[in-house]
């Protein structure tokens, strides 16, 4: 019961931390308990049907299916977060004037909040449909499965939302003028991160072959598959053996956010200058 | 207007390198058979050739789903109960490969030689 518990926590781990860092990001907008909400629970929907079809998906693309939809989810996630980042570049400070007076901008602050649902329903969405398939096999094979299935579902969940609500409360003691920039940075990289991861998909579906050679293996200091390897590979995209492709999808991402962002915010004090 | 023409070429540009696929890239010939049966690795150890991309057929025979999965190889997907996958790995240095089967880690353990 415990082993599957662990398990499902694991799976959850990931989203959890994604759910932190967008709540902390979305500090003081309105209406994010909403779009966080739809974006977990679509996730979870989702996750029953992606694992309902899991052998079809699989079967898809002459069986390389699974990869490429792991791929393709994680590059909507990138797009999104780049997109809510060059937003935020450029809304950024008329949100802030704005707060108080509830206007126009939270309106269009939704629209950047609709991106992060998509983040945070494709992060549940990944893990959560392998929980799925985890656990409906233990139902089938195991007397008693339903008092393993519960507790390990509920007790992941539990865990997994007690972990978002930590790193939330951890960052929001930064201070407010800070804030934002360093959820800016932890999204960047949190973007770069599943690049990376989406690339290695398509490198163990045969689809990249080139970049596999790996880069350096930092395994003996901090192995991937520890609770700390774990949480950082989802915050900053750590991985002990990092191949020649994933670090070229991992600067790449982190340079063109950079430049993304960077233009935006010019695009936006030369509007806002009239004003002041 | 030019703002959204930079954010699609940004978008563009992310969504190129990620997917540097070289179109109708030969797949490798080599494939390694293994089974998993009563949730363990049937044959419990592989030898693959070294520096070569390498072909992983796994055999779910059992009726529950699996997740293949090795940090070392770099390697993550589910099998369904009773279904097969392939994974291309590599090329790999020569030296021992542990994999594991994440549903079921107590018993499926197994691990890839390149030699």
């Amino acid at each position: 019961m415990l082993a599957s518990l662990i398990i499902v926590f694991r799976e959850v781990l990931e989203a959890g931390l994604i759910v932190g860092i967008v709540l902390a990001a979305t500090q003081g907008v309105v209406g994010r308990a909403r779009w966080i909400a739809l974006g977990i629970v679509s996730g979870i929907v989702g996750s029953c049907i992606v694992a309902a079809f899991a052998d079809a998906i699989s079967a898809l693309f002459a069986d390389t299916g699974q990869e490429l939809f792991n791929a393709g989810v994680l590059l909507i996630a990138v797009v999104m977060l780049a997109w809510h980042n060059a937003w935020m570049a450029q809304h950024g400070r008329e949100l802030a004037r704005d707060m108080k007076a509830v206007g126009h901008a939270v309106r269009s602050g939704e629209k950047s909040l609709a991106a992060l649902a998509i983040v945070i329903g494709v992060a549940v969405l990944r893990e959560g449909s392998e929980v799925v398939l985890f656990l409906t096999g233990i139902l089938a094979s195991e007397e008693g499965g339903i008092a393993t299935v519960a507790a390990g579902g509920l007790g992941g969940m539990a865990l997994g939302a007690l972990v978002s609500v930590l790193l939330y409360a951890g960052l929001v003691q930064i201070p407010t003028r800070h804030l934002f920039s360093t959820t800016t940075w932890l999204l960047t990289l949190l973007a770069a991160g599943m690049a990376a991861t989406a690339v290695n998909f398509l490198a163990q579906a045969g689809i990249l072959m080139a970049g596999g050679t790996i880069l350096w293996d930092s395994s003996g200091i901090l192995r991937d598959n520890s609770l700390i390897g774990q949480a950082l590979h989802v915050l900053v995209g750590y991985t002990d053996r990092p191949t020649e492709a994933q670090m070229i999808a991992y600067v790449a991402v982190v340079a063109a956010i950079l430049l993304l962002t960077r233009w935006a915010a010019r695009g936006s004090s030369r509007v806002a200058s009239p004003v002041r | 207007m030019r703002r959204l023409t930079l954010l699609s070429a940004a978008c563009a540009i992310v969504l190129t390198v990620t997917a540097l696929v070289p179109a109708g890239a030969a797949r490798a010939d080599d494939m390694v058979t293994i089974v998993i049966k009563d949730h363990k690795f049937e044959p419990a150890e592989v030898k693959i050739p070294a520096n070569k991309r390498v072909t992983l057929l796994v055999d779910n025979q059992d009726a529950t789903s699996e997740e293949f999965e090795s940090n070392e190889m770099k390697v993550e997907k589910i099998v369904g109960g009773r279904k097969q996958i392939k994974v291309m790995v590599g090329p790999l240095k020569p030296g021992r490969y542990p994999f594991f089967g994440e549903f079921h880690e107590a018993t499926a353990q197994g691990a890839v030689i390149a030699e």
